[in-house]
């Protein structure tokens, strides 16, 4: 309930006197403000700074410091005021949230002290309301990283005791953290530059012998080459072998891009080797000479640039799909266009469409080689609409990519999608929170208080605790609920008793009146006697079961036990101990006494034989029925 | 109370609401024992939208003297008021909005709506502090003959000093939509019109079809359990 209508509790509760000629029971007692004190100012001194507001105020919120009575401890005698050693400018905002119910975040303090602050007065930050809330759990995050950053350095300088394995794992991924480790990095670094020199050289003609024909290097110094190729081959199988060792997750080690490309690069010279110069294969022996060049891409490892650029692309797909699907969309209808317009012509270049794809690409990228020109002159007008379309088509999807780029390299990878949705999440689950919360707070107490006045609960001091915890306005509200109840002869039940319940009335087949509760009570606590046991401390609204796939469960159960009802389930039956129900040829073991229940049963049967039922509640007792306990017994099951 | 200049809140725009124009007291001005002067001029075209509109309550020996309150609480309720409604005045939204945070599990609005119509006794469609007050004064602090008056009041939806079975019928389906879905046992659909059909059984003596405010007081009167609930909140201020 919040704080600014607690003012209007009052006004509520006179006007239930609304109810009370239509009602047909007795109204259930008013809680008593035991002590009548009128509303006082009280004074609190917050490093010097006198803050004065009404004893009322503070009593909103009874679970925080200054609501409760632990702010007694700092009350100063000599000077009648609570003296708090604290910062004055936070104390303002939380002094604000007692008196408006809302708790702001001024962006101008630093984040961690007002952590420090709210922990101090006893208030959780997720109450901050939403105007506040995206900062402060920006301030937060940012908060959180640089002390997973600094901890992270901490921690690299230290950790005495790791395996050899993982060293190595820890040297690989940061070269930075031992000498050894920075060593390695340069050599493959070194290595892979050395191997890509390489291939780029071995095409490159050198020299001429005295045959006419320009040889290239690698033909001519074949063995140099081979040799240089071997050592790179080498370091860099040496390489993926240790990292292979020393990886924590094998399987997703070799399930990484970056290991997939380590492989592609050094396999074509395995490959090379396994195959002789047999003259059919050495055809696609040469192809795969192509993919030493993704050699190339090991220096991603090396450069973040590169990773980040990766990124990018990865995550503009969207875009990047947009821009392909659009460009063969304009380049087939061009073509088509042009092929007909320069069909006429003689000796044109334009054979068939698909040979027209090559003008109409060169064109719409402005690049136009030459090779292909149109003669006519409707080829040229297309022509030269096709160049300037191109123009456009290509430039509305890149300023997009760039503008990605550049934003995930400022941000260094940070999703910012993941963030909205986490939040997105996280403010529904609040919301969702603070809704229910009243309404399970009343069932809450409820519960407890209807426990506490049957005397379900054996000890004295989880009765205290509970009083403690509902302050007067808590109470008052409650009982404003309870006369509602009171009034329509229905009772409050939590959303999930609530459906346990409607399926077994669903499942019932006699007229509803009033539930003659001695019976039920006596049926549910034979039955269910197994199960009862556990329900006999408070219920609190988390139960474990999953009511859903149990509440199919009951119906598939009720359709199987449906003919056996008449027969099997007599008067005496009922009274049978839990472990006698088998002889009703149901097999599981408690799903099926539900159905059995809702049988309609002479309200005469009043006894309960079993006598380990726990203590039910005493019917005869206050006019408080316990319905809560009956529904929960029967979802237990 | 000094109010120097009329503040420029943003208010809901209240259907027929009267403008009022502060005509007073400077500051310094000692605490008036006479009622503000306030002039309430009913606005003509209500599609005008007023920038500022507010009511200030007459003042505290004033209300003092219409209700059974002493100073000290006047002055707690009108704490309470103003903190929810900071123009003066209640309307029938802002006033629904307020007691739906009493019942979450329900749908108060109905009821709500009676119960504005039972506050605002010269049906202006907004309920002011004077009214506010009032109300509470019956109902806290009067006879129980005067709660039952304001009770048969409440139930009599046209204020034609008859209950007849369709207002009865309203009344108790708000009342029954106040608990919502999640009932045990569940909330029936005729669950209302037994309710109502009990009721006239009970106060209906001459079964002419309608409760008249005789029938009702003498009825109530001879009830134990309606007697003693009227007494029930004596002590909530």
């Amino acid at each position: 309930m919040a704080a600014g209508v607690a003012a209007w509790l009052p006004f509520a509760r006179a006007a239930a006197i609304g109810w009370m000629p239509v009602a047909n029971l007795p109204m259930p007692v008013a809680p008593t403000n035991k002590t009548k004190h009128q509303d006082e100012l009280i004074i609190l001194n917050v490093s010097g700074r006198r803050f004065q507001t009404w004893r009322n105020t503070l009593d909103r919120y009874p679970d925080t410091l200054l609501g409760s009575s632990e702010k007694e401890f700092f009350f100063n005698e000599e000077t009648r005021e609570y003296f708090f050693d604290r910062d004055p400018d936070v104390f303002r905002s939380i002094l604000n949230f007692y008196r408006t119910g809302k708790l702001h975040y001024p962006r101008y303090e630093c984040i961690s002290a007002y952590d420090e602050e709210l922990a101090f007065f006893g208030i959780i930050p997720e109450i901050i309301s939403d105007c506040c809330y995206e900062e402060y759990k920006d301030r937060k995050r940012e908060n959180m990283e640089r002390l997973m950053d600094d901890l992270e350095d901490n921690k690299d300088s230290k950790l005495p005791n790791m395996t050899f394995r993982e060293t190595m794992w820890r040297a690989f991924e940061n070269p930075h953290t031992s000498t050894m480790a920075l060593v390695f990095y340069y050599v493959t670094g070194f290595f892979i530059a050395i191997s890509v020199i390489t291939n780029v050289v071995e095409t490159v003609p050198c020299g001429s012998m005295p045959n006419q024909r320009d040889i290239p290097c690698g033909e001519r110094y074949t063995e140099a080459f081979f040799c240089m190729d071997t050592a790179c081959v080498m370091i860099f199988t040496v390489e993926y072998l240790m990292r292979l060792f020393a990886a924590p997750s094998r399987y997703r080690f070799m399930r990484s891009v970056m290991s997939i490309i380590d492989v592609v690069a050094i396999l074509p010279y395995y490959i090379g080797l396994v195959m002789t110069n047999n003259e059919d294969v050495s055809g696609a022996f040469v192809t795969l000479r192509v993919f030493r060049v993704f050699r190339i891409f090991k220096f991603s490892r090396h450069s973040q640039g590169l990773r980040i650029l990766g990124y990018t692309l990865k995550s503009c797909a969207s875009e990047l799909g947009f821009l392909l699907f659009s460009l063969t969309m304009a380049i087939i209808i061009f073509a088509t266009v042009m092929f007909y317009a320069e069909k006429g012509s003689s000796s044109s270049k334009f054979t068939s469409i698909p040979a027209s794809f090559w003008y109409t690409i060169v064109t719409m990228t402005t690049l136009g080689y030459g090779d292909m020109v149109p003669k006519t002159i409707a080829g040229k007008i297309f022509g030269s609409i096709c160049s300037l379309s191109g123009v456009l088509v290509i430039a509305l999807p890149v300023p997009v990519i760039v503008s990605n780029f550049s934003r995930i390299y400022h941000q260094n990878q940070r999703a910012d999608k993941r963030r909205a949705q986490k939040v997105q999440k996280a403010r529904l689950a609040r919301m969702r929170i603070s809704k229910s919360g009243s309404s399970t707070a009343c069932l809450h107490s409820k519960r407890n208080g209807l426990n506490q006045s049957l005397e379900l609960t054996g000890s004295l001091e989880e009765d205290q605790q509970m009083k403690k915890a509902t302050s007067l306005l808590e109470s008052q509200h409650h009982h404003l609920l309870h006369c509602l109840e009171k009034t329509t002869n229905h009772e409050f039940v939590d959303e999930r008793l609530y459906e346990q319940g409607y399926l077994q009335t669903a499942l019932q087949n006699f007229p509803s009146r009033s539930p003659s509760l001695s019976s039920e009570e006596g049926i549910t606590g034979t039955c269910c006697s197994r199960r009862t046991k556990k329900n006999t401390q408070p219920l609190s609204a988390t139960h474990t079961h999953s009511h859903t796939h149990n509440l199919q469960e009951l119906s598939a159960l009720h359709i199987q036990c449906g003919e056996q009802q008449p027969l099997n389930t007599s008067r005496s039956s009922l009274n049978l101990m839990s472990d006698e129900s088998g002889s009703l040829n149901c097999k599981s073991s408690g799903l099926v006494t539900t159905a059995i229940i809702s049988i309609p049963t002479p309200p005469s049967n009043n006894s309960r034989a079993s006598p380990d039922a726990p203590p039910p509640p005493n019917p005869d007792a206050p006019p408080l029925p316990n319905p809560g306990t009956d529904v929960v017994k029967i979802s237990a099951l | 109370m000094l109010y120097p200049f009329p503040s420029l809140l943003s208010c809901p725009v209240l259907s027929e609401t009267q403008l009022i124009s502060v005509t007073h007291l400077f500051p310094g001005a000692p605490l008036p024992s006479l009622p503000h002067a306030l002039s309430l001029t009913d606005s003509t075209d209500s599609d005008l939208e007023l920038a500022m509109v507010r009511h200030q309550p007459e003042g505290l020996e004033q209300l003092q003297a219409q209700t059974k309150f002493t100073r000290k609480e006047l002055q707690s309720l009108y704490r309470g008021f103003k903190n929810e409604c900071p123009s003066g005045l209640v309307d029938e939204e802002t006033f629904k909005l307020i007691y739906s945070q009493f019942f979450p599990q329900g749908d108060a609005t109905t009821y709500a709506h009676f119960l504005f119509n039972a506050f605002d006794m010269d049906r202006n469609g907004s309920i002011r502090f004077e009214d506010f007050v009032i109300g509470l004064s019956v109902l806290l602090r009067g006879s129980v003959t005067e709660k039952l008056r304001w009770a048969f009041n409440l139930y009599d939806i046209n204020k034609d000093g008859y209950i007849t079975k369709e207002e009865m019928l309203a009344i108790m389906k708000s009342i029954y939509d106040m608990m919502g879905r999640y009932t045990f046992p569940s909330v029936k659909d005729d669950a209302a019109l037994e309710h109502v059909e009990k009721f006239f059984q009970k106060m209906d003596r001459n079964r002419d079809g309608v409760v008249t405010i005789d029938e009702f007081i003498e009825t109530c009167q001879t009830d134990e359990n309606i007697m003693s609930s009227m007494q029930l909140f004596e002590n909530v201020i």
